[in-house]
């Protein structure tokens, strides 16, 4: 009586187990990536409350499993296994580029779909077998310089410098700023680079002002961001100063005080909802999130980085609906997780927090500049809408 | 190049060569006393101004709590008579903490005695216990201890970083703060109180004596286990001073330790881990080095700093003896 009993009891649970879908998520909680991850994480947790509380999608319960990859490639890659061995359905994240591009072989092995959280345009691009089950969220380098290249031209500015990051980040950009500039009539006069930890750049700010340039755009991200520009300030730079939507947060304000005031940054529009007009598209969905996460997280606690993390569930939501229609996860895993794949690529015009996502065989970022990209300024401390491109 | 450029990049190289140079005779002294490289010495010097801004925002900083959990386990460790100094000091430094919230020049002198304690107690705990152990597994012990406190920063003080108001604002010539003055004055200092403090006290002599040997130093009734925490507390004292001085030029975060150890680490190397100063010198000529090779090529920048240790290493190498354990 009593085996049958446990026995009836273990079947009961492993049913209500294979209920919940497992959405796989890995971020940067800690680490150098950390002030991106954490927002991303805290985003997720806020879910699945909310998740918990409505009862899921379609009827059926959803159960993240978060992951910390600490800002490694490698940490990121055995996350990964091992949510595809605990049988998740898709794989959202991680924070950093170069984690995300390590995880791209093993989610296409095992055919999992994956919406990356990180910036580059390698992520999905080409779309290649592998890419072919990848998807992301945040705006590439090459969206935002275009913002900033626009902005640059449209106040006249004819020499730039750049000084960036030695890593991926900076190198991303350098490539991408420098093309567009190029095409755009710019003279590119210095590029320069420096590492996060880095105690000084006078070497190279120097260099820059040798040149006499009319704007500088550092990219950077996060507090690092700021020594360039102090410095930069310090030996009496008067020109224009742009940064990358990677200094987007509260922090970069915090440290930087009144040397980066006026600074001049493309952004996701949700940075500066409130000041968008009515006609923009996200404007709504963003309030709608700041409200939620300021709910449970502290005014002013909300950044751009865990509106990717929003933005990726808002696309995974409709699609998982539509492929459980399809499939079913219980008895064939493997054809749900291609049909929630398909069911991704077939989103169409859906209004997230940084833009509107149409994705296609070719397009896995799926934004269109003039939706997903504004010019912001400092101004007293405070983000500043500049301009926007529609 | 024209000489403004050229004064620049020397002020700069200066500045930064010189914190170097503190780090680096900080892992000297602690290398030829206790034979511990001391690698979390770049996270307790960021300890210090992270602490303190905790401090001046009014909240009691994680790391008084890591250094009073160190402090616990000293005392247990020493017991009898020798648990009075770690409880004492445990309980002094948890009362000055809680009267420095919010008030500057307390909080101060509360971040530096913080990271003094912490240093001393992380020998106490850590290292005294395998004093006997070989080189390699001293360093494997630091290693775990940087990466342990990188992680606890972390967790105190968050990913982001964080600047203090300077002490002296303002520029004194173009291109040299007086903030930075103070980095110089404060080197100048501690420089000529080491020279002092080992040529003429007793204390320092009986330093100077375990590091040489050992088992004379003992035989004369100098205790080996004394002179480490000196050591380690003249390292830590320094530490904290540079990082509090250094904070308001390089805005603090609990990254920022690692590469300023490293450095120092590589005019130590120079300086053949035993000579004061040579190591000094060294790490003048790593702070120029950088200032020069940033203006010039500043993507090889850390590539080449680093690539200073192989003709160093080459000429230790050749001119090595044997190894004395």
């Amino acid at each position: 009586m009593k085996r049958w009993l446990v026995a009836l009891l273990v079947l009961g649970l492993s049913a209500l187990a294979q209920e919940a879908l497992k959405v796989g998520v890995v971020v940067s909680a800690t680490g150098p990536a950390a002030s991106l991850g954490i927002p991303e994480r805290n985003t997720f947790l806020m879910l699945q409350e909310m998740l918990d509380r409505t009862g899921g999608v379609a009827g059926r319960k959803v159960q993240f499993v978060i992951l910390d990859d600490a800002s490694d490639t490698t940490q990121a890659v055995r996350n990964t296994r091992r949510l595809v061995e605990e049988g998740v359905v898709a794989i959202i994240g991680t924070t950093t580029t170069p984690a995300s591009l390590g995880m791209i072989p093993v989610v296409a092995e095992a055919k999992v779909p994956m919406i990356s959280l990180a910036a580059s345009k390698d992520i999905i691009h080409p779309v290649d077998a592998q890419r072919f089950w990848v998807f992301k969220t945040p705006q590439t380098e090459e969206l935002m310089a275009r913002a900033i290249v626009a902005d640059m031209v449209a106040r006249g500015v004819k020499t730039v410098a750049y000084i960036g990051f030695n890593d991926a980040y900076g190198e991303g950009w350098a490539r991408f700023f420098e093309a567009e500039a190029k095409a755009k009539g710019l003279q590119v006069v210095a590029s320069e680079r420096y590492a996060r930890t880095d105690t000084s750049v006078t070497g190279q700010v120097l260099r820059i002002l040798a040149r006499r340039p009319d704007a500088v755009l550092i990219g950077a991200s996060g507090t690092p961001a700021v020594l360039p520009q102090r410095t930069l300030k310090e030996r009496g730079y008067a020109g224009l100063i742009y940064q990358t939507h990677g200094v987007a947060n509260p922090d970069f304000l915090r440290v930087g005080g009144k040397d980066v005031e006026g600074t001049l940054l493309p952004a996701g529009p949700i940075l500066v909802a409130e000041q968008l007009p009515g006609t923009f598209p996200s404007k709504r969905v963003a309030l709608d999130y700041i409200q939620r996460y300021e709910a449970k997280y502290g005014i002013g606690s909300y950044s751009t980085f865990g509106a990717h993390a929003w933005d990726a569930w808002l696309i995974l939501k409709p699609a998982l609906e539509r492929a459980l229609k399809r499939a079913d996860p219980a008895k064939d895993l493997a054809a749900f997780r291609a049909a929630l794949r398909d069911e991704i690529e077939a989103t169409r015009n859906l209004v997230a927090t940084h833009g509107v996502f149409t994705f296609s065989r070719e397009d896995h970022l799926g934004l269109r500049f003039e939706d997903a990209a504004v010019m912001v300024r400092v101004e007293n401390g405070r983000w500043k809408l500049e301009r926007i491109f529609r | 190049m024209d000489a403004t450029i050229l004064s620049f990049l020397l002020l700069d190289g200066l500045q930064n060569g010189v914190v170097y140079g503190l780090l680096a005779l900080s892992l000297v002294l602690v290398f030829a006393v206790t034979r511990v490289i001391l690698v979390p010495i770049g996270e307790l010097l960021m300890f210090a101004p992270l602490s303190l801004v905790w401090l001046l925002e009014g909240k009691l900083p994680g790391t008084l709590w890591l250094a009073l959990a160190l402090g616990g386990a000293w005392a247990l460790m020493a017991r009898g008579r020798g648990a009075l100094l770690p409880l004492v000091g445990g309980v002094g430094l948890f009362l000055l903490f809680l009267l420095a919230k919010g008030v500057p020049p307390l909080a101060y002198l509360a971040a530096v005695l913080l990271v003094v304690y912490l240093g001393v107690a992380t020998y106490r705990v850590f290292f005294q216990p395998m004093r006997g152990a070989t080189v390699l597994s001293l360093l494997i012990m630091a290693v775990g201890l940087h990466v342990a406190y990188q992680g606890l920063g972390l967790v105190f003080f968050g990913p982001e970083q964080f600047r203090p108001a300077p002490l002296l604002s303002g520029e004194v010539v173009v291109g040299l703060s007086w903030q930075g003055v103070l980095v110089l004055l404060f080197a100048a200092l501690s420089l000529m109180a080491l020279y002092l403090f080992f040529r003429f006290s007793l204390f320092g002599k009986a330093l100077l004596a375990a590091a040489e040997n050992r088992l004379g130093a003992r035989l004369l009734g100098i205790r080996p286990e004394e002179a480490g925490m000196v050591a380690f507390g003249i390292a830590s004292l320094l530490a904290a001073f540079s990082g509090l001085l250094l904070a308001p030029l390089i805005n603090a975060a609990y990254f920022m330790g690692f590469m300023l150890g490293l450095k120092g680490f590589v005019a130590a190397i120079l300086g053949g881990l035993a000579s004061y100063p040579v190591a000094f010198l060294g790490a003048l000529l790593v702070g120029f080095f950088e200032s020069f090779t940033s203006f010039y090529a500043s993507a090889y920048k850390e590539a080449l700093v680093f690539l200073l240790l192989v003709p160093a290493l080459f000429y230790q190498s050749l001119r090595a003896r044997t190894v004395e354990e």
